[in-house]
């Protein structure tokens, strides 16, 4: 199957960005959460990051191809959290500038406006392994002010915390617009790359605070060819990340 | 050695409104259903629900017995939201004890060691600490001085799990990838209870597993409970999967006419009300 000519989706842009998240992360668990992310970790895995380990989303730890090489039950990955070998790349309902996270609830917590999934493990997670983020639909309903619950603890609180956060690390947000980070004096969210075709404008206007922005945007990096080849006929033939992220201009 | 054998109903007769009960499982993974459905039919009520919450919380919170349930989360997993659940939240129908993953997870650990607390990372610096003004920290007397959270113990009155089998004496066997934290529940409880997919003889519990398999202890375990499809509409593996189908309704159907059709007078009439929705929605 060619995929020669086939324009790059906004959606393989995602996982490509996403992928990148692991680049470096050495022998640890990858713990991707939705679709797009699991895709990126395992493009990691089988091209430029080829120690990490993965999970079969139960108990099992998998190879690419589904071999199990290792036992990881619910317990031993909450072990394996505190032990810090781990890189987490979670969804996040609302985000802050200093990238507090919030999945557990809208609106006042004793009451909710709308209850969502609860704290689950963002705060094991973000107090003890390197934590990414990653939000399929980029808008100022995600990226607020401040959040209503903080489950995933931000650059400000985890400072305020002291030695006690001292394993505490954001690595960076993925969306469908671009690739952000928190490497400013602040520790505030900053754009690193745009998406072709996405305008700081778009991101600004997508941006529910004010969004550090350097003079010059690069792009997010173009896949290879084994990378489109990758995703497009092993990881993801049926085209399941266009569900996650629609095609370029389809964005209601 | 006694037998422990006894019915889901003579489980909750000895349990009563007002305690602090430990449900194992996780999501909508091996939950004792088959005891729930039982809770949901006697009058039992104003329950301290210790949980990682499924749909065990879903319909206990539905039916209007949580008085406050402690946990990190609620979810059907396959069905992000509990619906239930949510409902009840959304109303103020219910107290909140919410904590992380791994809080839990040594808030049980303390209660199974009889430790008072457990000192634990998670927690700090988040608005766990806002919604839950009687947590407590403590400080390392080591030259590190850290700070950290103590999670107090998760004691409770009785816990629920299900299992793939046990034997008459509380021997209780997980055959499936993962025992989720069940031992930690009835080594954490005053009492437990344990449905199985089938009771059999100690000797042919290692006939074809591993001794690894041998969850529960009989020490921790007061009763035994033959539930054969027990988990359902959550998955017991080996033996089953989710039933997603049934769970998708579940999750789309108003509360009353979901109880009405299914909390009926036993366990039997449940798998024969199961019975009839499918041959319904094959129909």
């Amino acid at each position: 199957m060619s995929t020669v000519g086939t324009a790059v989706t906004r959606a393989e842009y995602c996982v490509i960005a996403c992928a990148e998240a692991w680049r470096g992360a050495g022998e640890v668990l990858a713990s991707p959460m939705g679709l797009i992310p699991a895709l990126g970790a395992r493009l990691a895995r089988l091209t430029f990051a080829p120690d990490l380990l993965l999970t079969d989303g139960e108990a099992l730890l998998v190879r690419p191809d589904g071999t199990p090489e290792g036992w990881l039950p619910y317990r031993q990955h909450l072990a394996l959290v505190a032990g810090g070998r781990r890189h987490v790349m979670m969804g996040a309902s609302q985000l802050d500038r200093y990238g507090n996270q919030n999945i557990s609830c809208i609106g006042d917590w004793s009451r909710p406006r709308r209850q969502l999934l609860g704290v689950r493990g963002a705060p094991l997670n973000t107090l003890n392994n390197a934590t990414s983020y990653w939000v399929p639909r980029h808008s100022v309903r995600v990226f607020v002010e401040r959040v209503d619950m903080v489950c995933g603890v931000g650059y400000d609180r985890a400072a305020a915390l002291g030695d006690t956060a001292r394993f505490h690390r954001i690595a960076g947000v993925v969306s469908d617009l671009g690739v952000f980070d928190f490497a400013t004096p602040d520790h505030s969210m900053r754009l690193v790359s745009l998406h072709p075709g996405v305008s700081v404008e778009q991101v600004r206007a997508a941006t529910g605070f004010p969004l550090a922005v350097p003079d010059e945007v690069p792009r997010t990096r173009e896949p290879g060819a084994e990378e489109l080849r990758l995703i497009r006929t092993v990881l993801d033939p049926e085209g399941a990340r266009m569900r996650e992220v629609p095609a370029e201009g389809a964005r209601g | 050695m006694g037998d422990k054998t006894m019915t889901a109903e003579e489980v909750v007769s000895r349990l009563a409104s007002g305690m602090t009960l430990g449900i194992g499982g996780w999501g909508s993974r091996r939950k004792p259903m088959a005891l729930v459905r039982a809770l949901l039919r006697s009058g039992i009520g104003d329950l301290t629900v210790v949980s990682y919450g499924g749909p065990d919380v879903g319909m206990l919170a539905a039916a209007g017995r949580i008085r406050r349930l402690v946990t990190a989360f609620v979810t059907l997993d396959s069905v992000p939201l509990e619906p239930h659940y949510r409902a009840a939240r959304e109303r103020g129908g219910l107290e909140l004890t919410e904590v992380d993953e791994g809080m839990f997870l040594s808030g049980l650990q303390a209660a199974a060691h009889r430790l008072p607390f457990l000192p634990v990372r998670a927690g700090a610096g988040s608005d766990v600490m806002r919604v839950n003004p009687q947590l407590r920290t403590v400080t390392s007397p080591y030259a590190d001085g850290e700070t950290l959270v103590a999670m107090p113990a998760l004691r409770m009155d009785a816990a629920l799990v299900h299992v793939n089998r046990a034997d008459r004496l509380g021997n209780g066997q997980c055959l499936g990838p993962d025992p989720y934290f069940d031992d930690l529940f009835c080594e954490a409880a005053d009492a437990a209870f344990v449905s199985c997919e089938r009771i059999v003889d100690t000797a042919e519990l290692t006939k074809e597993a591993p001794p690894q398999s041998l969850l529960l202890k009989r020490l921790a375990v007061t009763g035994v409970v033959e539930a054969p499809n027990g988990a359902h509409f959550t998955s017991c593996a080996p033996e089953y999967g989710r039933d997603e189908e049934f769970q998708r309704w579940y999750a789309t159907t108003p509360w009353a006419e979901f109880a009405e059709r299914f909390t009926g007078a036993d366990e039997a009439a449940y798998g024969e009300a199961v019975r009839r929705w499918r041959k319904e929605r094959e129909g």
